[in-house]
């Protein structure tokens, strides 16, 4: 696309520069972070020496270990129960002719994205005070089913991506040889389906785990999650050992990304 | 039509609505449905110790503007909301500007690359984007709070005689708000840049246009559905806010986010609460007419 060695069309000066800033600003409060985690003194800013001190501080503290299991419990309930409301939903809204009511679906999927959190979470805190009342259960289902619905529609997106790559052709030929529609869903379009599938629960998953204001707002005593655990450590003096949840967390929240990014990825 | 065919028509849709009602459902009950609660607890009297009683009261409304004066026994505006309200969307707005104004650049840098390293830079704006809220809000905090990093650095190169005092500022607060959603600002501004035909650069500077007019008269009106949905993404969760405001702003420097969460609290005063919260959707709800309107005049221009 450039025309001359010294003037090239595409390039806006000093674009360059203000993204290679902004690529160093977005990473290097994130690496101080990680950095550290490792470190051996009390402090957040002076370096005392690499150590695991914080990672064990945060092995030995009960609170952390109960907070983590909420965390995977909830995520992994949201997940599960997102992703195949999500599957079916996304089954129901594309490779068919247009229905009326379409755009309503729709909406309501995407629902979620539009409301700012703090009034879904008033909402919710709302409804589940007044349940919890007259019930008495305190369970963790009032988490797993605030998360998997707004965890729907990002579980929505990547199955309904993949649906409409795929043509009927197969599931045309599979009912031609008398398969059931149960046995031509089974055998496949689910096959067929799941790496979107997978995609979608990996999304759901990261989307519930990285969750602070709906979960502040409805959990019941002893339910913190690792977010809302270090958002009430932040109220004392910030300590260490966020550091090294956090850089587990990051960690995991990586590994989920790039899996998902395998199971996406366009094949040449 | 024959029968046939509208029998099968009928069934299509039959299974559509069969297969999409779970995900209603769950939808209804734990995130719109909830909504409505809200608006009709916004008319409900306070409770003694949180929650509410069940009597009519329009005072949750009237205290999103006014304060009761009680010496003199009249309604008077309700100054510290009003400020809360207007820090809000002042502070959305300049985040807003200034996520555009290093957003843009990088997305510009991003889409020129060659299509082999783009998918490499584009994945490293969206880790951070999936990447917790509450950690990056850490991670900038730690950097520019009274006793971070950047003091520290800016104190031993001998560029300041005293720490600068950010924490629990606004200054500390913006830095901190554009720091997290910048993602979401770089994300819409590259899908419509990608698009966007280079030539047209070509054919302006052929017709001797300077890079500013190339900029001003070519570039920024093309992209201009990307500009929108980007300013939409970071303004309505910035005025939403609640987790970056709580740790860099502190006790004093609310937002509304905030403000709402402490009728809940301390406050212990639901109705209002509610109420607080209908207005934010409301203002959230003109953004996005806003933004739709904006998009569909494109269609009709475009």
């Amino acid at each position: 696309m450039a025309r001359a060695r010294d003037f090239s069309v595409t390039e806006l000066p000093g674009a360059t520069l203000v993204s290679m800033l902004v690529f160093v600003a977005l990473y290097a409060p994130i690496l101080v972070l990680i950095v550290y985690s490792f470190n051996a003194g009390e402090s957040v800013a002076v370096w005392g020496g690499l150590s695991l001190d914080w990672y064990r501080a945060a092995w030995a503290n009960d609170q952390v270990k109960e907070a983590t299991w909420v965390s995977l419990k909830v995520a992994t309930g949201a997940a599960v129960l997102s992703t195949a409301l999500a599957t079916m939903a996304a089954l129901g809204t594309t490779r068919r002719p247009a229905f009326r009511g379409q755009t309503f679906v729709y909406v309501m999927i995407n629902q979620p994205l539009m409301v700012p959190e703090i009034v879904t979470a008033v909402a919710l805190l709302l409804v589940t005070a007044a349940i919890k009342k007259a019930t008495g259960y305190t369970g963790l289902g009032y988490l797993i089913v605030a998360h998997a619905a707004f965890c729907i529609p990002f579980a929505y997106l990547p199955i309904r991506a993949r649906l409409e790559g795929m043509d009927l052709t197969l599931e045309t030929a599979a009912a031609d040889l008398y398969a059931s529609r149960w046995q031509t869903f089974r055998r496949v379009t689910l096959p067929l389906l799941m790496p979107g599938i997978l995609a979608g629960a990996m999304l759901a998953f990261v989307t519930s785990l990285d969750d602070v204001v709906i979960t502040e707002f409805i959990k019941s005593p002893g339910q913190d999650t690792l977010p809302t655990y270090m958002l009430g450590q932040l109220r004392r003096a910030m300590k260490p050992d966020v550091n090294a949840i956090s850089t587990l967390l990051l960690a995991l929240t990586l590994v989920l990304l790039s899996a998902f990014f395998l199971l996406t990825r366009k094949r040449k | 039509m024959s029968p046939a065919e509208e029998a099968v028509r009928r069934e299509n849709i039959k299974s559509a609505w069969q297969l999409s009602a779970p995900a209603l459902l769950v939808l209804t009950v734990a995130a719109v449905g909830p909504l409505l609660i809200v608006l009709v607890y916004s008319f409900l009297t306070p409770g003694t110790h949180g929650n509410v009683e069940w009597v009519f009261s329009l005072e949750g409304w009237r205290g999103v503007l006014f304060d009761h004066d009680i010496f003199e026994d009249k309604l008077v505006l309700a100054d510290g909301n009003l400020t809360i309200f207007w820090r809000s969307v002042k502070l959305s707005f300049i985040t807003t500007v200034l996520t555009f104004i290093v957003g843009f650049p990088t997305a510009w840098f991003i889409a020129t690359r060659s299509p082999a390293s783009r998918a490499g830079w584009l994945f490293l704006i969206t880790i951070p984007f999936w990447t917790n809220l509450l950690i990056r809000t850490f991670a900038i905090n730690q950097i520019i709070r009274n006793e971070g990093v950047l003091n520290t650095l800016l104190l031993k190169a001998g560029l300041v005689s005293a720490p600068l005092q950010l924490t629990y500022t606004d200054t500390a607060l913006l830095i901190g708000m554009v720091y997290v959603y910048l993602p979401l600002m770089v994300l819409p501004l590259f899908a419509t840049i990608d698009r966007f035909d280079m030539r047209l650069l070509e054919a302006g500077y052929d017709l001797y246009a300077s890079r500013w007019q190339v900029l001003r008269r070519v570039i920024l009106p093309i992209i201009r559905p990307g500009i929108v949905a980007g300013s939409i993404l970071v303004f309505v969760p910035c005025l939403g806010a609640y987790v970056t405001p709580r740790i860099l702003g502190g006790g004093k420097n609310m937002m509304i986010g905030n403000f709402i969460e402490l009728q809940f609290g301390q406050g212990k005063n639901w109705p209002l609460g509610a109420a607080l919260s209908v207005t934010l959707l409301v203002i959230v709800t003109i953004a996005l007419l806003v933004y739709v309107k904006a998009i569909s005049g494109e269609r009709k221009n475009g």
